[in-house]
């Protein structure tokens, strides 16, 4: 018996997640959580819609950073100028999510709890040094991105917890990200391989910070610091690129599946992130 | 089970319907206030078939539980004519034979509306992406596009191309 309730605070919400009886979802966009209840995957007894609670919704720019509330659409993160201008490879990244249609409702704290290898908001998110706010029944948390996955469909949170939030952080000068996946097609698919990359240059355009994070080649997605480090200090040069190909090579730990080999996700995974790599110098070139 | 009582406006008209919690919009529209226009093809949100407008914003109806539109207006397929007469998307997919069986009709056409309510002008590419969630097995995507653009011509009001 699937019982629904869409409580108007983040105090009632987590009452009702740590006194409920059965399995508790928590519903945000449902882009996922509907086709599982459809399927029989997930047979919650209680579904707590998290929409009605004030700042679910919306983004909010301070002093240059970046708040996104949990239930934001994909669609209403794609219309904001201002993030697009200082993370354009978060917006691009949580904009390859699905089609129209699922823009409308797809959000980024139910591709990160959703914990597909392959979710494309997450390696950007991760690059970007997103951090979430987790709220439970023992108070309220900031972790990291990477802090929440912990395996195909798993999750670092406890059944009373669950995501209001992401801080982006201030940018330096000259800093921008990019995000790329890799599918056979151009639309509505799921990543073979994914790779965001987040860059800080010097006035030179030496690389003085970088993050790398690969999607859909390993059970999360990863971080890659070694591949970072091939790219601080260096220009945008084929030693670099060579470097951070091969760094990123290193770090893969695909499965075999229809969508790719081990070696072709491998290979697959270097070539992208060179090409993530460019994009992302490119930007922060024009950042002043 | 406890049915949730639901009240929201469907194409300008204010509609309350009761429903259990596990329905989808796409079940209410169809089975409880017999708004048959919007179709299930996939029931995952790959088709498009079941589109709808939900504060302007296009979503698969298939993809939302019922009681979640609770307070929001919803735009269905059945409010795009006025009466008898046709919208223009409407129109112009009779003139440029946009379609076959028809199937996908509803949810490309709701996917139309939301296209020209936003970007008045689009391009050929701009028009294809937007469509990535709308399948159709008959037309080949071909004269949908081209009916769009057509539409969107005689919108702006310049002459449509022959």
């Amino acid at each position: 018996m699937l019982d629904y309730t869409a409580p108007s605070t983040v105090e009632e919400a987590i009452r009702i997640l740590a006194e409920a009886s059965g399995t508790a979802k928590v519903l945000s966009g449902g882009t996922d959580l509907l086709v599982q209840l459809r399927s029989g995957r997930s047979k919650p007894d209680v579904i707590v819609d998290i929409k009605k609670i004030p700042g679910m919704s919306g983004i909010r720019e301070r002093d240059g950073a970046f708040v996104i509330g949990a239930a934001t659409p994909g669609a209403v993160i794609g219309e904001c100028e201002a993030l697009k201008r200082v993370w354009p490879g978060v917006v691009e990244a949580a904009n390859l999510i699905g089609s129209t249609q699922v823009q409308g409702r797809a959000s980024l704290a139910g591709n990160l709890c959703n914990a597909s290898p392959a979710a494309d908001s997450v390696p950007a998110l991760i690059a970007a040094r997103a951090i979430c706010v987790v709220v439970g029944a023992n108070g309220r948390r900031e972790v990291p991105v990477e802090s929440i996955p912990t395996g195909p469909g798993r999750t670092s949170l406890k059944p009373d917890e669950f995501i209001v939030e992401f801080h982006l952080p201030k940018r330096p000068p000259r800093s921008a990200d990019a995000y790329l996946r890799f599918i056979p097609r151009t639309e509505m698919d799921i990543a073979v391989v994914g790779a965001g990359i987040s860059v800080t240059l010097d006035p030179g355009g030496l690389c003085i910070d970088a993050r790398v994070v690969l999607g859909a080649v390993a059970p999360t997605a990863i971080l890659v610091p070694d591949a970072a480090a091939a790219l601080i200090g260096h220009t945008l040069d084929e030693t670099a690129l060579a470097a951070l190909d091969q760094a990123v090579r290193r770090a893969c730990k695909p499965i075999d599946d229809k969508r790719g080999t081990i070696e072709y996700r491998t290979k697959v995974a270097g070539v992208i992130a060179r090409r993530a790599a460019a994009i992302a110098y490119e930007r922060a070139g024009k950042c002043r | 089970m406890s049915k949730h009582h639901v009240s929201t406006t469907i194409n300008g008209e204010p509609t309350e319907f009761l429903c259990e919690p596990q329905l989808t919009l796409l079940d209410v529209l169809r089975d409880e206030l017999h708004l048959t226009g919007s179709k299930e093809g996939c029931s995952s949100g790959d088709c498009g078939a079941c589109s709808v407008l939900v504060d302007g914003r296009l979503v698969c109806s298939c993809l939302m539980l019922a009681v979640e539109v609770e307070g929001h207006a919803i735009e269905t397929i059945e409010g795009l004519a006025r009466g008898k007469d046709l919208h223009p998307l409407q129109r112009k997919f009779l003139e440029h034979a946009a379609l076959q069986c028809g199937f996908c009709t509803p949810g490309v056409l709701i996917a139309a509306k939301a296209l020209l309510d936003r970007n008045p002008n689009p391009t050929e590419t701009e028009a294809r992406y937007w469509f990535a969630g709308n399948l159709c097995r008959c037309t080949g995507y071909d004269k949908i596009i081209r009916a769009v653009l057509d539409a969107a011509a005689e919108l702006r009001g310049e002459r449509a191309s022959g």
